[in-house]
């Protein structure tokens, strides 16, 4: 069994004891404690189930490599699945449960897939699942479904808040391990600017557990030191708990700081999101232990052996009283030591090469361990716990020799260089035959924008795995980094570590070598995917010879951990398949995140409230004051309708529209953009812009203008006013502002810098209402101040003044049909402008209109939006607008492109109205039937529905639509098809609806 | 090369700020020649839609939009994401020095044209 | 006729530094190209500084004007000043091309106060504080907006559009919450 040992652990506060719970099991631990080291203290070495065949599955590793041993974490607004216990801290009150199995741990049914594996091979799913077509709907995945997907989906908001944060450094060290640190001095000491983060709580990495000893002292001693001296250098930032996730352009990079997992709910942030900017970046970010692939190296109580080790001097819990140790390289023997050296036994040691030697062997073997040199593991015996190891021949196939009763194996398979960060952005690596992995290739790094290299790794990172070799390595990465930042390195010296003399190791990819079939199939590379060599040895054979492939097929390296102790084992096992060099087979693609990072830290603040920018109107809080249903236009807010008590949104539409055509209406219409162009060049310009002519405008009058782009189609539009000599106010859509200021600084600055024009975009800078209706010059007259009559402003004329007190500029302008003011004042004064035109409308009839009511009465004016009747191919002559442009004008953007000859031909769809036969409302987006099918038998169609609306003045269905040649086809019926099949019946009328002569507006 | 994340770091010509994408829009190649009324079809195409596209250095317009709002000019390499200069948009074709750097750093560059 | 109103009637929120609306304030934004050479006495005009160097801003007492770029300043004054600096500047540019336009009640502008206001704006823009120079005008964004913002006595002055004023206030007292310094 699995236990705490009486004395040690460096990282335990024994003083301090935990409580926590696992599958509603009480368990103790301490500060300090990883969740895996307090389960494994517990004896809970089975924590969860794999994902496919549901196979028992136990710790493996003691660090985010961790491929098994993952849970929900807490509860309701708090439960986070898929949680690796190997880098959870455990803190009071801790609940975890365990993922993947029903309907508990213990017993879980899922296992028969266990028992079937011979039927689920590799791509089992491609194969099995396609026919008959109709049993994927409705059998396979349904099943497929509820046995998918690792842990729960939390069900609850998240209780807890997020943020993100900028961050800007010369060189960024990702690693808090010796090499990392010792990178950092240099760089701190030269002056750079540095930032140093550490994805665990503590700093030192593996050297104060390996027993290195640095400038004669344990490396403990030397990892404190140097970060006291790191934390005294004003230029230095250390940040604990802190995983660098992913390197993007340019030296941008983003990092995952777990500010409060280990203390939830205590007022700060769960995770921070650091989006950080670094002139050069450096990855100490050590290497992985590979697992061994030998007959149930997946049987919980098999782990990796430095994790083992790990365990034992960290958090001094044993994960066995007896552990076999198996190896391909010296560094195992670390392990075994270490094991002895806490009381516990080691009955051997199996080391697959013929004749192992080095210091660690010679320590083992004074310490008078059993050694079986040029041995392997034929199986390991056990169902949820490890029994026994039976022993073999490595150049064998797997008789057996001798079968050792343990608890636990340690296995060691040697060590990959993490080598993520470097690859993100483009770094390549190269094949190391000497510690058989592959590292950064120095040549070929990511580059950053001055072409250089934007990336150095250090230390173990760079293939350089002893402690000696690691800081000589870091000191010099360092400094080159320091000296291409143009900063000068300090002359110092580089700590020394104690060498320690180790044998070659020997790349082992199976054990035994000549494995059996049977043997294979029982050997795991991806624990969590259960993906085993025999897997990828039959991809191998069904010809999916590249990597990429091989990995979809059979999944291997795709789980949540992405494969970092199974990839480098799996593309070994398909180059010997495929009779290869492994870096000829190469390695698939490494992607950020390097762990995965929470959508919540991804969202950081953009939640809730602050989801998006809203953009309100001065009149916003009047409108939620008084029930106004929104709708979003861009990112605006606008009131829909105004429903009263008892209105459905229809009903108080309808009553808007009614209201507005018989009595007073008023619309906040703050929202339409406003851009004014002024210079010697203005009206040029503005010709050039528009289809029509704006420089012939004389000031005090408003006219309505087209915009397109180059290609010709419709872009925006609205009325232009001129309002002096060299001054013009251009209204745009609601919504369009931004891009249509964009587009006019575009041509300023790019193509016309020679004109002498400023543009300037006041939108927010005037609240406006527009004051409609048959009693709208009543309220003006009543508010006094200025001369409203039709003689002293007539329609599409504009003029200054004051209204009721307050400063204004007033438009003759309508997009309703009816008599219509619209009043721009300083948004400081909008709301209260808003409310004494209600009051002193109240005589008069006045109520609120939102945009509803709009749509519906300038449909039924046949006056056209952006948006409804233009889609992005839509031209001003398909919508019977050519009144709007110059004939005259020799060139404005977009002429040239209406020139092409399918936008000249007379076959477009062209705008036209439409009135049903039975009076009915044509639904949204219906299209109008032809004759006919086109090559794929769908059905021929003439035109569409644009826009269609029910109207409260005439009382019947009225829409607005582009039909093929439509304004030669009055009088015709045509039909629409519906929503619910079969089609409605219209006849082809006018656009204009209502007050065809204009005589409403023009009073 | 993995892009997948746009997040080049650009200087603005105008107010010297060395901006973050999101901190700019893009306005895609540079230099194009506007054709308007009275060109040939093949003019206007090539005006409107023919792109260069290239693996290797291209010419980009850019707006500093969250700040300066001004346009300008960047000479980068798409497949490294080497950053050559930027300048101004107020020119017709690239600045000498930047030219010059280019060749410097991709002897085999065939020229912007 | 009606006082002005700010966008958020003068919100406060304290955190670990405070954040206040203050206005209306009076904002002005004069097109103008740096060479012209009336510029200089139209801005000593209006609001009585000197003209700013590249991405600076001139404080001087209750006025300011900052460089917004190559041929845009932001005149910042008391609210009910601007008629008057729109007329001085009209008077000292005279015939020079240029745009002078009232922009007052389009911005909502705030205070950041305290020891550690840098850290609130470290988290919503991509700017690095330790590289901004004194009197540095920076224009860029908070989270989705387009923000500016320099520093001034305790703490940074933002300014914004109006229509945001509510997000950007939510996102910085969000961001100012006790328990979430940085450093």
């Amino acid at each position: 069994m699995s236990t705490r040992l009486a004395k040690g652990g460096r990282l335990i506060d024994r003083a301090a004891a935990l409580e926590f719970s696992f599958n509603g099991k009480r368990l103790k631990g301490y500060r300090g404690d990883t969740l895996a080291a307090a389960l494994l203290a517990n004896d809970q070495m089975l924590v969860g189930r794999s994902f496919k065949y549901h196979r028992p599955r136990g710790i493996v590793a003691a660090g985010p490599e961790e491929p098994n041993a993952l849970v929900n974490l807490g509860s309701g607004g708090r439960l986070e699945p898929n949680q690796r216990t190997t880098v959870t801290e455990l803190f009071d009150g801790l609940e975890a449960t365990s993922q993947n199995h029903w309907p508990s741990l213990e017993y879980d049914v899922g296992v028969v897939n266990n028992y079937v594996s011979r039927f689920l091979p590799a791509g089992f799913y491609y194969k099995t699942f396609i026919h008959p077509r109709s049993f994927w709907k409705h059998v396979f995945e349904p099943v497929i479904r509820q046995s998918a997907g690792l842990g729960k989906a939390p069900k609850d908001r998240d209780a807890d808040r997020y943020e993100q944060a900028y961050a800007f450094c010369d060189l960024l060290v990702v690693g808090g391990g010796i090499a990392g640190l010792q990178a950092a001095l240099v760089a701190g000491r030269a002056g750079a600017r540095v930032l140093v983060l550490e994805q665990n709580a503590h700093w030192g990495g593996r050297a104060p557990v390996d027993g290195d000893v640095i400038d004669g002292k344990p490396a403990g001693q030397w990892v404190d030191e140097a970060v006291a001296a790191l934390e005294g250098m004003e230029t230095v930032t250390l940040r604990a708990r802190c995983m660098a996730a992913g390197v993007y352009d340019h030296g941008y990079v983003l990092a995952d700081e777990k500010v409060a997992d280990h203390a939830p709910g205590d007022g700060r942030p769960k995770h921070r999101l650091w989006r950080i900017r670094a002139g050069k970046i450096l990855t100490a970010t050590g290497a992985i232990e590979r697992p061994l692939s030998f007959a149930g190296n997946d049987i919980p109580g098999v782990m990796l052996a430095a994790s083992v080790r790990d365990y034992v001097v960290n958090w001094a819990v044993s994960p066995g009283d007896r552990t076999v140790v198996v190896t391909n390289n010296d560094d195992g023997y670390r392990t075994a030591i270490a094991l002895r050296e806490a009381g516990l036994a080691v009955p051997a040691i199996v080391d697959a090469r013929a004749s192992p030697a080095g210091d660690l062997v010679a320590r083992a073997r004074a310490l008078g361990l059993r050694i079986e040199a040029g041995r392997g593991i034929a199986k390991v015996k056990g169902g949820k716990r490890v029994t026994s190891v039976a022993i073999c021949l490595q150049a064998g196939e797997g008789a057996v020799i001798d079968e050792i009763a343990c608890d636990a194996v340690a296995m060691s398979g040697g060590w990959s260089p993490v080598v993520h960060l470097w690859s993100h952005c483009g770094g390549k690596l190269i094949w190391d035959m000497e510690h058989a992995c592959f590292r950064p290739d120095p040549a070929r790094p990511p580059l950053n924008h001055d072409g250089g290299a934007l990336v150095v790794a250090a230390g173990a990172a760079n293939g350089a795995m002893t402690a000696d070799a690691a800081l000589l390595d870091a000191t010099a990465q360092a400094e080159a980094a320091v000296a291409a930042l143009g900063m000068k390195p300090k002359k110092a010296k580089a700590p020394l570590a104690e060498a320690v003399v180790e044998g070659p190791m020997e790349a082992v990819w199976i054990m035994p070598q000549g494995a059996s079939i049977e043997l294979k199939s029982k050997m795991w590379l991806d624990y969590q995917n259960d993906v085993k060599v025999s897997d990828v040895q039959l991809a191998a054979r069904e010809g999916y010879e590249s990597v990429e492939h091989t990995k979809r097929y059979t999944t291997l390296g795709m789980a949540t951990d992405q494969g970092k102790l199974s990839n480098i084992n799996g593309l070994a096992v398909l180059a010997q398949a495929l009779n290869e060099d492994i870096p000829q087979v190469g390695t698939t693609t490494f992607r950020p995140p390097y762990t995965p990072v929470t959508l919540g830290a991804l969202a950081g603040e953009a939640r809730g409230e602050i989801f998006q920018p809203l953009r309100r109107t001065p009149m916003h809080g009047w409108h939620e004051k008084n029930g106004a249903y929104f709708e979003p236009v861009g990112l605006w807010r606008r009131p829909y309708c105004f429903p009263r008590a008892g209105e459905t949104h229809e009903q108080a539409v309808h009553r808007e529209v009614v209201n507005t055509r018989t009595a007073l209406g008023l619309l906040d219409a703050s929202t339409l953009g406003k851009i004014i162009v002024k210079g010697p060049d203005a009206g040029k310009f503005l010709d050039m812009l528009y289809t029509g002519v704006m420089s012939t405008l004389p000031v005090g009058k408003c006219r309505y203008g087209l915009m397109c782009n180059e290609q010709g189609f419709l872009s925006d539009d609205g009325v232009v006013a001129r309002i002096d000599e060299e001054t013009w106010l251009c209204h745009t859509t609601s919504g369009g502002a931004d891009r249509i200021h964009a587009w006019m600084e575009d041509w300023l600055q790019c193509e016309w810098w020679d004109w002498q024009v400023y543009t300037a975009n006041v939108t927010e800078q005037y609240a406006q209402v527009a004051v409609v209706g048959p009693n709208a010059r009543k309220l003006l007259e009543k508010l006094g101040g200025m001369d409203v009559s039709k003689e002293a402003l007539p329609f599409m004329a504009w003029a200054d003044g004051t209204l009721g007190g307050f400063p204004c500029r007033v438009y003759r302008i309508s997009f309703s049909g009816e008599l219509s003011y619209e009043i721009a004042v300083p948004a400081s004064h909008g709301a209260a402008f808003w409310e004494a035109l209600h009051a002193a409308g109240a005589e008069f009839g006045v109520m609120p209109y939102g945009t509803e009511a709009l749509h519906v009465m300038r449909a039924e004016k046949g006056f056209i939006m952006i948006g409804d009747e233009t889609d992005g191919t839509v031209i001003p002559q398909d919508l019977g607008l050519d009144w709007a442009i110059s004939k005259k004008k020799a060139d404005f953007l977009g002429k040239r492109g209406q020139q092409r000859n399918f936008l000249a031909s007379g076959e477009r769809w062209k705008l036209v109205g439409f009135e049903t036969l039975d009076g009915s409302v044509i639904p949204d987006g219906a299209y109008i039937v032809a004759s006919g099918a086109n090559a794929n038998g769908q059905g021929n169609t003439q035109g569409r529905v644009t826009s269609t609306y029910y109207s409260p003045t005439l009382k019947k269905g009225i829409a607005m639509g582009l039909l093929h040649r439509g304004p030669e086809r009055m009088g015709d019926v045509v039909e629409f098809n519906t929503v619910k099949g079969g089609t409605v019946k219209a006849r082809v009328v006018d656009p204009v609806f209502y007050d065809k002569e204009g005589e409403k507006q023009n009073v | 090369m993995e892009t997948g994340c746009n997040m080049l770091l650009l200087e603005c010509p105008y107010c010297g700020v060395k901006a973050e994408e999101t901190e700019l829009s893009p306005g895609y190649e540079a230099h194009l020649k506007r054709f308007g009324p009275g060109s040939t079809d093949e003019e206007f195409e090539a005006y409107m839609f023919a792109r260069k596209n290239p693996k290797g250095v291209h010419f980009e317009r850019w707006r500093h939009t969250y700040g300066c709002g001004k346009w300008f000019l960047a000479a980068r390499c798409t497949a490294t994401l080497e950053v050559f200069g930027t300048y101004p948009a107020q020119v017709g074709e690239p600045p000498a020095d930047i030219i010059e750097k280019i060749k410097a750093r991709r002897p085999d560059w065939k020229g912007y044209k | 006729m009606s006082e002005p109103m700010s966008a958020l009637n003068g919100a406060v929120s304290d955190g670990f530094v405070s954040i206040r609306e203050i206005g209306p304030l009076g904002m002005v934004t004069l097109r103008c190209k740096a060479d012209v050479k009336a510029l200089p006495k139209a801005i000593k005009a209006a609001v009585g500084t000197g003209l700013p160097a590249l991405r600076r801003v001139v404080v001087e007492g209750d006025r300011a004007c900052g460089w917004m770029s190559p041929d845009e300043y932001l005149l910042v004054m008391p609210y009910k000043a601007v008629p008057d600096a729109l007329a001085a500047v009209a008077k000292t540019m005279g015939k020079e091309h240029h745009l002078a336009v009232d922009v007052s009640d389009a911005r909502a502008v705030f205070r950041i106060e305290g020891a550690k206001a840098e850290e609130v704006l470290a988290k919503l823009s991509p700017v690095d504080f330790a590289r901004l120079e004194p009197g540095e005008l920076r224009r860029t964004r908070a989270a989705q907006v387009a923000a500016a913002f320099w520093k001034e006595g305790e703490g940074y002055t933002l300014v914004c559009f109006r229509s945001v004023a509510r997000y950007v206030f939510d996102l910085l007292a969000t961001s100012a919450k006790l328990g979430s310094e940085l450093y």
